[in-house]
């Protein structure tokens, strides 16, 4: 059936139902879906896998300066960014920046939601002024975090401050651990969002399951060991995979904050793109990154949708 | 975004108001360089009525800012109807890479600024005049007889196929070393080294008092580029030297080997926070009290302290560079298709002209691009540069884009940041004789 991979469980669930010998007639609900639908998916179908197919053509022609050309050279631009030492530099980085970024986001954004969802008062106060980062755009948090880093001021006066006058870290700008301190700020900004994502699933858990619990003896750690955790792992799996390829595209925090460091410590493939194709004008390098990036997102975003199809069809 | 929106509310505006403003917008639809001078004079008259003048340019510190204004000053005395957006961004690997970054999406996009600074030499020619973006300036130098007040080595970098290309506003030069001689008297160093023997005795100290003997701002690629580009000319002759960009000089020679070794063997002696220190603060850095002894940089730096109010400072050519100017020059130029081309070509007309350019360099802490200043309005460095460029061995910038094309200028910046980081004087090495593979110099 041509509809079956955007059908709606309850759609599924009447197919289903009804006979499978009736014959597919186009009716006119369907004609005003489809007319309805028809913008979003001719935009979708232009702006994102028309430009992604031209990403991927672009990055196997000898587009490498301001004057354009458009001669086929198959894979040479991938070999290129294969022998890229830069490229590796940033395999290195996107790790250690993920690794730093999720944990943090996830930890944090559960150990809040957790304690947000104590009925406390002031709640909505402290879930505002929680989220509150994530509308900051990335530009602004890079340049408050940039003087916040800065060894010479920022946190590191705080530090002094209070006596600890021999612990004054050099943050975005030591070579090796530049990444986890990007991270810090990165976190910062998108741990109220994910908070809000556990709030949700923190919201959705009955209680009778939490009191059926308690009758059984089980304490607070044994509540969120057994019960709490694993309801939430929808919610889990969903933070994972948006923080993911949060990690991937990271852009401008990164730029507006230390850009690609001192000898790449800070250096991202998207900001390796952008300075190939802008700083650099070798377009077709940068769209090689790019497709890169695209493959890379595929490999998160698919196993999402498929545990999402599965989902539904629970 | 809001810029152009604001554009392009203004077209609208224009077009409802005067019919003036309409020959001004319809006057970038024309064949770029086809218009005759006449046509263009007489179309200027129009649009002086008003309109935008859109500048692009990295300049933002002190000294810069000031003697950018000097020019926008004499402008809106001239026009004062043209709305002045001065879009300056600064920042970014390779020499005003942000700028330059945003003005190529813009060129890319069609949607070029009214005019921008662009570095003389291969910057100009490699990334803009190549692929076709600039008109030719033939009748601007013949209107403003600008043949006979550049210097003609000045108009050949400034020209592609004997046609000039864009309008220098000034010429810098790269290999000064600042000093504070008081920092210098409390170590002990009676006067400023001039050799690099000399400088690292010095440089010990000026370690054994405490004081850094080398400001350097590394937290991005660029200022140790700078730095570099001067102790490669101490090494390599000037063929050699001008070898390096045609193939005939290897950048695996070993005279790199030893410039390579010489800054690296610097970055002992260079304030510690070199790494998290950017360009744009390294000057409060040199002016502080605690601040480093000296500082390899361009006279840039000399408007940038006279903007301070600091006194405490004095210049001599870089450790072993005496006899030896290394040249770069801000030019404007204009893109094919500017949206006010009379506002942009009579803002071209003021960057060329006597008075703009002794208004502008006294402050910028450059000399002027034309050979008839106003010598009273010059200072004494100003005046010994002067003096200088007539009598040395002009050699171009790598880091200022006059030897080299922009992803050279790029590569080069990150190659030298990577020794700034790493100390490895054999992997920097690698990375710059890939860069020049990847820039294919060939004779």
């Amino acid at each position: 059936m041509a509809t079956k991979s955007i059908a709606v469980p309850g759609e599924r669930a009447r197919a289903a139902s009804t006979t499978p010998k009736r014959r597919w007639r186009i009716n006119s609900d369907m004609l005003i879906a489809f007319f309805v639908l028809l913008p979003s998916i001719l935009a979708v179908a232009l702006f994102i896998y028309t430009a992604i197919g031209w990403t991927f053509y672009i990055s196997t022609v000898k587009w490498n300066s301001q004057i354009i050309d458009y001669t086929f050279v198959g894979l040479r631009n991938w070999s290129r960014m294969f022998s890229d030492n830069r490229f590796y530099a940033d395999l290195r980085n996107l790790v250690y920046y993920a690794i730093g970024f999720m944990s943090q986001c996830i930890i944090f954004g559960f150990i809040i939601a957790s304690l947000l969802d104590q009925k406390i008062r002031g709640e909505t106060l402290f879930r505002t002024i929680i989220i509150f980062p994530f509308a900051v755009s990335g530009i602004v948090t890079g340049v408050a975090w940039r003087w916040l880093m800065q060894p010479t001021t920022g946190i590191n006066l705080l530090f002094a401050k209070i006596g600890l006058e021999n612990f004054q870290p050099v943050w975005i700008s030591h070579p090796d651990y530049g990444m986890w301190a990007v991270t810090i700020a990165t976190s910062w900004q998108f741990t109220g969002y994910v908070m809000a994502l556990y709030l949700a699933g923190l919201r959705g858990i009955p209680q009778e399951l939490r009191e059926a619990a308690a009758i059984d003896g089980a304490g607070t750690y044994a509540t969120y060991r057994y019960i709490i955790i694993p309801l939430l792992m929808p919610v889990t799996f969903t933070a994972i995979v948006l923080t993911g390829m949060n990690s991937i595209r990271v852009f401008d925090v990164l730029a507006s904050m230390s850009g690609s460091g001192p000898a790449f410590a800070t250096d991202t493939l998207a900001f390796f793109m952008y300075q190939s194709t802008f700083g650099a004008y070798r377009y077709s390098l940068g769209a090689t990154i790019g497709a890169f990036m695209i493959l890379l997102s595929a490999f998160l975003i698919i196993p999402y949708l498929r545990s999402m199809r599965d989902e539904v069809e629970r | 975004m809001k810029s152009l929106n604001r554009r392009e509310f203004m077209k609208f505006a224009a077009l409802g108001t005067s019919a003036a403003a309409l020959a001004a917008c319809a006057t970038p639809t024309a064949a770029p360089g086809a218009a005759p001078a006449a046509g263009s004079t007489a179309a200027s008259g129009a649009a002086a009525g008003g309109g935008q003048l859109e500048i692009f340019s990295w300049w933002t510190s002190g000294g810069e800012v000031e003697a950018l204004n000097a020019l926008y000053d004499i402008y809106s005395a001239q026009y004062p109807d043209v709305e002045i957006v001065n879009a300056a961004l600064t920042g970014g690997a390779g020499q005003g890479g942000n700028m330059k970054a945003l003005l190529e999406t813009r060129m890319q996009g069609g949607q070029p600024p009214d005019s921008f600074q662009v570095h003389l030499g291969r910057e100009l020619i490699d990334s803009h005049v190549v692929p076709g973006r600039m008109e030719d300036l033939s009748f601007l130098y013949e209107e403003e007889g600008l043949n006979d007040v550049f210097p003609q080595d000045l108009i050949d970098i400034a020209s592609y196929e004997g046609k000039p290309y864009s309008v220098p506003v000034n010429i810098h030069r790269s290999n000064v070393l600042w000093y504070r001689p008081s920092k210098l008297e409390a170590a002990g160093v009676a006067v400023a080294p001039t050799t690099w023997d000399e400088f690292f005795a010095a440089a010990e100290l000026l370690k054994t008092a405490g004081i850094p003997a080398l400001a350097v701002a590394e937290n991005e690629p660029n200022f140790s580029g700078h730095v570099f580009e001067n102790i490669l000319i101490t090494q390599l002759d000037q063929a050699g030297y001008l070898g390096l960009f045609d193939g005939t000089t290897s950048w695996e020679d070993e005279r790199v080997t030893r410039s390579l070794e010489i800054l690296n063997q610097a970055y002992d002696y260079a304030n510690q926070d070199y790494l998290s220190t950017s360009w744009g603060d390294i000057n409060d850095r040199f002016v502080a009290d605690d601040g480093p002894a000296m500082m390899i940089m361009g006279d840039w730096t000399h408007g940038v302290l006279l903007s301070k109010a600091f006194s405490d400072y004095r210049w001599a050519p870089a450790p072993d560079t005496a006899g030896m100017f290394m040249v770069l020059s801000d030019s404007f130029g204009l893109p094919n298709n500017a949206p006010d081309r009379d506002n942009a070509v009579n803002f071209l007309r003021v960057c060329g002209s006597r008075e703009g350019q002794d208004a502008f360099n006294p402050i910028k802490g450059s000399i002027p691009a034309r050979t008839d200043p106003d010598l009273s309005k010059y200072d004494e460095y100003l005046l010994s540069a002067m003096e200088d460029f007539k009598n040395n061995t002009l050699l171009p910038s790598i880091q200022h884009g006059a030897a080299v094309k922009q992803s050279f200028v790029l590569d080069y910046a990150i190659a030298i940041n990577n020794l700034a980081t790493n100390r490895d004087v054999a992997a920097a090495q690698a990375m710059l004789v890939q860069a020049a593979t990847d820039a294919e110099f060939s004779a």
